[in-house]
């Protein structure tokens, strides 16, 4: 196994995924085999090749005119939110 | 029988007044009614709509307006955006996810008078290979009901397959619209990188990423691609250069036309497989196009270079579901961090969970230089291997897939095994080509795709290689029995 349990679970913490007991060993088989199967790259050549980014060379990001484009629809978009109180995302207290 | 017609037989009839988009909307959503329990293509049916739709493009019709998609159904992957209706993108994440708005895809396609029958099933995510990562379950091949149809645009493939629709939208971020159109048998293209709108579409790997079509044939793709396609402000990667009439190029000659056989794609592949793609060759070089032979030596390391890339990008992508703006939210957080982990964590199917988990790792201090930066290295050679070959031929050939479909349930448990089925089909999202997969054959009475690869902007190319490939064949015209 390339990869341990407590990798796996660091992981998992910095991916904010809570991970049963139950998946816990499925994960640390199948992604130490995913890790394994990559490391076929370890192989290629590269040297000094420039690490690409995207597929299209030449493509600058746009700028747009800093004009309003879009009107006030937050009671449509918060409609999808879990939980909405005067306008404002309800979490659990992040400060005592 | 409307069910058999082509786009262009549709808009005829249309517009002769022998029938009414009513009439043709009401046929396919019967056609859904009764045949899609047993394949589980679409898990959205949008009926009441869909007789709005068609009734507005007979209205439109009426006033004079044409159109070659006025009034034609469709099927849209539930990955693009529809306003007020559900899109899930195949997730318990977005079960409950009303689109506040439409993705370009959705308002082009509406602008033009098609009639979005439902949303298709897909692997959740998108990620995925045999649509078995749904959360609403499997969908099955019409060919054999006990066979996957590919992923992750399966819903779509099978929907069109089974000639539930004229055709239907899908996306392909390794492979995912050519792969399963190659195994549920129709025409499926993926288009340039920036060809078509991201904007709306749920995203998956950015750098990746592509809108694309699955039709009963290349003439029908052209017709709807050239309505997809187009610059939008919207989307920052969105190329902006005038659309061709893809249609309109249709027929047009092939003396001359270079053709390279990949070599990387035939090692290994089967007997059987290798022969139809022989077949295929010779019915090219009796419509006057020359075949060679060409090697691009850093293709083998295409899928290890993916499932870094792709995962790298998705666990960026995904960290926007966090179970407080919108989407799945866990029962009782003590905490925030317990709302974040266990919102994702219940929210999540297993395969997104490793890709997530895949992508955080390799990002992570320590591994990033050894596993991300050397695979965008590795995909610049990839992608020099394909620059170098398109100097030589206009058009890369192979299979698009190494087999036909497989049983459901036989690799879900081995992801490496998994991520193999699109082997030939990443080289061109790496490279961000456009590719396009037509029916070639069977074998063991399951559909075979032949691959068509070209160089940035090639659309039109590959669309008239394959018309014309299907003017001289009968291999996209069979239906799976019980859906002719």
């Amino acid at each position: 196994m390339s990869l341990t349990r407590q990798d796996v679970e660091k992981i998992a913490h910095l991916a904010r995924l809570s991970i049963t007991e139950q998946e816990m060993p499925v994960y640390v088989t199948s992604l130490s085999s995913i890790v394994d199967f990559v490391d076929e790259l370890s192989r290629a050549q590269t040297g000094n090749v420039e690490p690409m980014a995207h597929p299209l060379d030449g493509q600058h990001q746009r700028l747009r005119p800093d004009i309003v484009s879009e009107t006030d629809s937050h009671e449509k978009y918060q409609a999808n939110a879990p939980s909405v109180q005067a306008g404002l995302y309800v979490v659990p207290r992040v400060i005592e | 029988m409307l069910h058999t017609f082509s786009i262009g037989e549709l808009g005829r009839n249309l517009s002769s007044g022998q029938m009414s988009s009513v009439e043709l909307t009401r046929h396919f959503l019967d056609r859904i009614e009764r045949l899609n329990p047993a394949l589980n293509a679409l898990i959205t049916l949008t009926a009441e709509q869909a007789l709005i739709a068609a009734a507005a493009a007979d209205r439109r019709r009426a006033a004079g307006e044409s159109g070659p998609l006025l009034g034609i159904p469709l099927i849209h992957k539930d990955i693009f955006c529809t306003d007020g209706v559900r899109t899930s993108c195949g997730s318990r994440m977005l079960d409950n996810f009303i689109a506040p708005y439409d993705a370009t895809v959705v308002t082009r396609l509406k602008e033009a008078g098609a009639v979005m029958l439902g949303k298709a099933n897909m692997d959740e995510f998108a990620m995925g290979s045999s649509n078995e990562t749904s959360f609403y379950g499997p969908v099955k091949n019409p060919w054999d009901i006990t066979k996957v149809p590919g992923g992750s645009s399966g819903g779509s493939a099978a929907a069109t397959a089974a000639r539930l629709a004229p055709f239907a939208t899908g996306t392909d971020t390794g492979g995912s619209i050519r792969q399963p159109a190659a195994l549920t048998g129709v025409t499926g293209v993926k288009p340039t990188y920036g060809r078509v709108s991201r904007y709306g579409m749920i995203a998956f790997a950015s750098s990746l990423d592509q809108a694309g079509v699955f039709a009963h044939s290349a003439a029908d793709a052209a017709i709807v691609l050239k309505a997809m396609a187009g610059f939008d402000p919207r989307d920052s990667t969105s190329i902006d250069a005038p659309v061709p009439d893809y249609p309109a190029t249709l027929g047009e000659p092939l003396t001359g036309l270079k053709i390279g056989l990949l070599r990387e794609f035939f090692d290994g592949l089967e007997a059987r497989n290798t022969a139809l793609i022989q077949d295929a060759l010779k019915i090219y070089r009796g419509l006057g196009a020359q075949t060679v032979e060409v090697s691009l030596p850093h293709l083998p390391l295409s899928v290890p270079t993916y499932y870094v890339v792709a995962p790298a990008e998705c666990s960026s992508n995904l960290s926007r579901f966090d179970g407080v703006r919108f989407g799945y939210r866990c029962a009782n957080p003590t905490d925030l961090l317990d709302l974040y982990k266990r919102s994702r964590g219940e929210g999540f199917g297993a395969e997104v969970k490793r890709r997530i988990m895949t992508g955080t790792y390799v990002l992570s201090a320590g591994y990033f230089d050894a596993y991300y930066l050397k695979a965008q290295q590795v995909r610049r050679l990839i992608t020099d291997d394909f620059r170098a070959a398109f100097a030589q031929v206009d058009l890369l050939i192979g299979p698009t897939t190494p087999t036909p479909a497989f049983a459901i349930g036989a690799k879900i448990d081995d992801p490496v095994t998994m991520y193999l089925n699109d082997i030939y089909t990443i080289g061109a999202n790496l490279a961000g080509l456009p590719g396009l997969s037509l029916p070639c054959g069977f074998v063991d009475g399951l559909p075979m795709g032949l691959q068509l690869i070209g160089p940035h902007f090639s659309e039109a190319k590959l669309l008239n290689a394959a018309h014309r490939f299907q003017e001289a064949t009968e291999w996209h015209r069979q239906a799976p029995r019980g859906y002719e």
